[in-house]
């Protein structure tokens, strides 16, 4: 079941301790990669911890997701385990994948994580997909397509917004704008200048909020999840945040004028979430130091995990190409 | 019904799949009755029969035609896309390659795609250079795409059943103007194996690989050739990839001579990969090299002497074997 349908403490509480778990995850690979620990291609999602905190509270294990290759943050608020996204950032047997998606391919179709994908905008048209088989099979599962500002701007964007539309289909299309496609300002190459908008043109509904806030993003969603549940079709949310850093590890991102770095970083969202909880009484100190301390033990547990595990074996090599465990069919009975 | 043609036979493997499994849907361009049911009529009654949940027309737009097929494929069900035309698969060659080929590998196994493409192509219908491609040589360049085509109406039933209820995404290739060849009828229910080529007429002393509708060609040349005295073997590869080596290599080195024959150009073609693996496995066995016939490369012509003068002849395949035989 979701988390809870009301905007209370817990479930201030709860999102923040997602986001908490995105934040301190992304300090520690960091640090594992800089000292040599791992070797990774890695898009860091700090920044934008608002976003799949305060949706992921209105999903359920069943409901899907897709995402992108800067996707840890969806990942892990969806509940997919650090340890197995650590022993696949680390190559090992015991990774989400085997070790053989690696760090843009996550994949755990056990919390609805069904495909995390390298290619920009392709997230949308298979989310399509998932949410066709909802209707198709009658079921009440809701799928999000996560994708950024600048897969606003690719065709499957429009294919799949129409598709949706035309079959009015339980999607939600949440776009993370953090400012920047790679290393080009959103302003610069998207016509009209908003996503959200855009819905308009298929006969969607299109909202825009500040991906930061955490009470704007979980009103948004709920109202998507209610809409996608009740068969009233899909919804374009542009959930508006900023990027910490540059477009993947090892990019400075100099093409970020520094002074709005520095009062994006200055308003760092987990920061300011945690001090409303204490200013608030949502929690007090000692409480959240206690629900910080087991994130800290999660990840520092997902390390080890990772870094203890074996390596695959060769014969992995040409596992999985096909499906070569199940018999195939001989016959299938007919009638006239 | 003792006789069939190929679009009949289409027609029936989806109607006895979506009757036997209610996770086979299917979904393309105008595949629907109230649009027609297919622009060549191959899928006429099936969302009459089985409602428009399960047989649902789309827009124009392959990339998400093909998305939704993977995402409802990744959710369990059996989607039978429909891209018209062969050509048009450039168009979603993201969602075919990226990501319908390769989510059960980089997904270490936890997913897969068991999606059917069907898509026809061909020259013959005066198309031309966007409508009539055979583009086989790209997909089963992929690991993780099966490929598959047929040359009779009996075939075109078994290996479709076959594509559908295979666990891995299949590309399954029909042919524009081969939907009135008629032909045996099918057994009913019965499923392909894919993976396996058959030997359709037996000869000692060539071997002709080939796929798909070209075969009428193929077998009139050997029809020819016998009058020459000539007795040539033929091969229906069935499925394109993975192909089943051990049929051609056991068959090529009794008769020590092979030729591949398919309709799409020749230069990087199947037939290439075929050649290639004869001579490696049979060098020293083989009585002459391995050859290969296909069209000429350029884009599909319009003008009917042109377009005729692109794809392999009779006569061609005839001129090749008799250079062998010496």
């Amino acid at each position: 079941m979701p988390f809870t349908n009301r905007f209370d403490s817990a479930t201030l509480v709860e999102i923040y301790r997602r986001m908490f778990l995105i934040k301190h995850n992304d300090d520690m690979v960091h640090a594992a990669a800089k000292a040599g620990r791992l070797n990774l291609i890695y898009y860091s999602p700090r920044g934008q911890e608002v976003i799949p905190s305060a949706l992921s509270v209105h999903l359920n294990d069943e409901d899907y997701i897709c995402t992108i290759y800067r996707g840890v943050h969806d990942q892990l608020a969806k509940g997919l385990p650090a340890r197995l996204i650590w022993a696949e950032y680390a190559g090992r047997a015991t990774g989400s994948c085997k070790g053989k998606g690696g760090p843009m391919h996550i994949t755990y179709p056990e919390g609805g994580v069904m495909v995390t994908t390298g290619v920009v905008g392709s997230s949308m048209p298979i989310a399509v997909g998932l949410g066709l088989s909802s209707q198709v099979n009658g079921n009440q599962r809701v799928t999000v397509a996560n994708f950024g500002d600048g897969a606003s701007n690719i065709g499957a964007f429009h294919e799949s917004m129409n598709l949706a539309a035309v079959w009015k289909l339980p999607v939600i299309f949440m776009c993370q704008n953090n400012r920047f496609a790679e290393h080009s300002r959103f302003e610069k190459f998207t016509g009209g200048g908003s996503v959200s908008k855009r819905a308009e043109g298929y006969g969607m509904v299109g909202v825009t909020v500040d991906g930061n806030d955490p009470e704007a993003v979980w009103n948004a969603a709920r109202d998507a999840v209610a809409r996608a549940r009740a068969g009233e079709g899909p919804t374009l949310i542009e959930a508006n945040t900023f990027r910490f850093q540059g477009h993947l590890l090892g990019d400075p991102g100099d093409y970020i004028p520094a002074d709005e770095m520095a009062a994006a970083r200055a308003n760092d969202p987990v920061d300011k979430v945690r001090q409303k909880l204490l200013d608030e009484g949502h929690i007090d100190e000692a409480a959240l130091q206690t629900l910080e301390d087991a994130v800290r033990q999660e990840i520092r547990e997902a390390e080890e995990f990772a870094l203890s595990s074996p390596w695959p074996e060769l014969d992995e090599l040409s596992t999985d190409v096909f499906d070569t465990v199940s018999e195939p069919l001989s016959s299938i009975p007919v009638s006239a | 019904m003792d006789r069939i043609t190929v679009g009949q036979a289409i027609n029936l493997a989806l109607h006895d799949a979506m009757q036997f499994d209610s996770s086979v849907i299917m979904l393309g361009e105008d595949v629907a009755d109230p649009e027609g049911g297919g622009v060549m009529g191959v899928t006429r009654n099936l969302s009459t029969t089985f409602g428009d949940n399960r047989v649902r027309s789309t827009p124009i737009a392959e990339q998400a035609i093909i998305g939704a097929g993977v995402g409802a494929a990744l959710a369990g069900l059996r989607p039978v896309t429909e891209i018209m035309l062969m050509n048009f698969t450039t168009v979603a060659m993201d969602m075919i390659v990226n990501h319908a080929a390769k989510l059960r590998y980089m997904s270490g196994g936890q997913t897969g795609v068991p999606l059917t493409i069907r898509t026809m192509t061909g020259a013959g219908a005066g198309t031309a250079g966007q409508h009539s491609d055979y583009l086989e040589a790209w997909f089963a360049h992929v690991a993780g795409m099966k490929v598959v085509t047929f040359s009779t109406p009996a075939d075109a039933y078994s290996l479709l059943l076959g594509a559908i209820f295979d666990n891995d995404p299949v590309l399954f290739i029909e042919n524009i103007t081969d939907y009135g060849t008629s032909g045996p009828a099918p057994e009913r229910g019965k499923v392909a194996r894919l993976g396996e080529a058959k030997v359709i007429a037996d000869g000692k002393d060539v071997t002709l690989i080939s796929y798909g509708a070209i075969m009428k060609t193929v077998l009139k040349a050997r029809q020819a050739l016998a009058k020459e005295g000539i007795d040539a073997q033929v091969i229906d590869l069935r499925t394109i990839a993975p192909f089943d080596a051990q049929t051609l290599i056991d068959n090529v080195s009794k008769t020590g001579r092979a030729v591949i024959i398919h309709e799409a150009v020749t230069e990087f073609g199947v037939g290439a990969e075929i050649a290639a693996l004869l001579s490696e496995r049979l060098h020293g066995k083989l009585k002459a090299p391995v050859r290969r016939i296909g069209s000429n490369f350029s884009a599909v012509p319009f003008s009917k002497v042109l377009e005729q003068a692109y794809v392999p002849s009779a006569g061609s395949i005839q001129e090749v074997v008799k250079s062998l035989m010496g």
